[in-house]
């Protein structure tokens, strides 16, 4: 007691100071708006400068609690995930809503077995009947067209890829509607050759070629590929070489495209005896 | 010691008056902001006791903020300027320290060293003062100018007064 007395009796001129200027100060920064705010705002700056740092230490004590919340949440997110399950479902998403109108829709499969490499490629499909896949129907990718199923089973189906030079796809050019069948020649898995474009249309290098829709398979408007060069063959057609859109080297996903309409219109085409 | 004491209170009162009604008055430039009335703190006698100095600096800046309107501003800087008077002196004292019945005038202790006790305290003030008003230091080397040439003014203005009350 006697120190601390002696203690405010030797430094009474600096307790003094710093009581009187910080009641001044204290003075200054209430009653004037300018250092008002200011004082605000360094105390902001500084506390929220201490929460960030308060903030990031307490984070980091709480990493046990944390990791063992990630590692349920890492358990959880694998139950439910696909591989979970058998892979027998079905996705389907309608091209156009209404029942009746309906002529297209879409199931989603998985490519398990593909080649580029020979003269009559075939994909493998992970969907069969089980799922309602049929013969004859159309594969597409997100790029464009990947085939035609060519035969299925229970549960998986074969397809004739783009890239087996029996497969003739009826395609169009897009900006005035010539058609004309497309096929490939067996060389590149990226280029096709199509045929029967004759000689007095104008095609350009770039031009976009779909599919007619005229074979009841593929749904009109899929994209194929890019005109990439055009030489004119022999009589009254073009030879046209075309860059295909979709790329067989690494397909994963497609999906494959029924045609609900298809009985109706080739009962009626087949009224019309074939010549 | 009564005289010396009513001395002090019409020196007090002269000074705040000539602050706030004069010189606050003459537009000298937007750098030049003299302050007369710190020569108070300056002209304390030695012997003052520290709480009276504080004291007495605090009620001399409060009474000029009352008429600025700046509450706070000049009696923190007057007691900023205030705590670092016994620091001066004793930085600033002769070989055989201040005789006794002296004050810190021109006429006891000659030119340069009033000149340089003066600036010491002046400038410390000015320095307080500018930078608490604009609160930043965003226009440092602004400030700085205005601090400098303001206590070029004051000292000018103080060292006039020591010649005019030459005596006590």
């Amino acid at each position: 007691m006697k120190n601390l007395i002696q203690f405010f009796i030797r430094f009474h001129f600096l307790i003094l100071f710093i009581i009187i200027e910080s009641g001044s100060l204290a003075i200054a920064f209430q009653y004037n708006q300018y250092q008002k705010a200011g004082v605000v705002t360094l105390v902001q700056n500084i506390s929220g400068y201490y929460h960030s740092k308060v903030f990031s230490i307490a984070e980091y004590l709480n990493l046990r609690e944390t990791n063992q919340q990630l590692a349920n949440e890492n358990v959880r997110l694998n139950n439910i995930l696909q591989q979970a399950y058998r892979s027998d479902d079905i996705f389907f998403y309608k091209q156009e809503d209404t029942l009746n109108r309906q002529r297209f829709y879409l199931t989603s499969a998985k490519i398990i077995n593909n080649s580029v490499n020979k003269k009559h490629n075939f994909l493998t499909l992970n969907k069969g009947t089980e799922q309602g896949l049929k013969p004859d129907m159309a594969i597409i990718s997100s790029n464009g067209i990947v085939g035609v199923i060519y035969d299925v089973s229970k549960y998986y189906s074969t397809v004739i890829s783009l890239l087996n030079t029996n497969l003739k796809i009826s395609s169009k050019l897009l900006k005035n509607n010539y058609f004309g069948s497309l096929e490939w020649d067996g060389k590149d898995y990226r280029h096709a050759i199509l045929n029967e474009i004759p000689y007095h249309v104008s095609v350009e290098r770039g031009d976009t070629i779909v599919t007619s829709g005229y074979s009841a398979i593929f749904p009109e408007g899929i994209m194929i590929g890019t005109i990439e060069d055009f030489k004119i063959k022999g009589g009254n057609f073009y030879e046209i070489n075309v860059a295909l859109s979709t790329d067989f080297k690494h397909l994963t996903h497609v999906s494959a495209v029924s045609n609900l309409k298809k009985e109706g219109q080739k009962n009626l085409e087949n009224i019309f005896p074939d010549d | 010691m009564i005289n010396l004491l009513l001395r002090n209170i019409a020196r007090f009162i002269v000074l705040v008056l000539l602050q706030v009604l004069i010189i606050d008055n003459i537009q000298f430039s937007e750098f030049v902001n003299p302050f007369i009335y710190v020569l108070f703190i300056l002209l304390l006698p030695f012997e003052t006791p520290g709480w009276l100095l504080l004291l007495s600096a605090f009620l001399l800046g409060f009474s000029v903020d009352l008429f600025e309107h700046t509450p706070g501003l000049h009696s923190s800087a007057s007691i900023f300027m205030a705590f670092l008077r016994p620091l001066a002196q004793k930085l600033l004292s002769p070989r055989d320290d201040y005789e006794p019945n002296t004050f810190p005038r021109v006429y006891y202790y000659g030119f340069i060293w009033f000149l340089k006790y003066a600036f010491i305290l002046v400038f410390m003030h000015h320095v307080f003062l500018f930078y608490l008003e604009v609160f930043t230091f965003s226009n440092f080397f602004m400030t700085l100018l205005k601090v400098i040439l303001s206590t070029l003014f004051s000292l000018i203005l103080i060292m006039i007064s020591q010649y005019l009350i030459y005596k006590k």
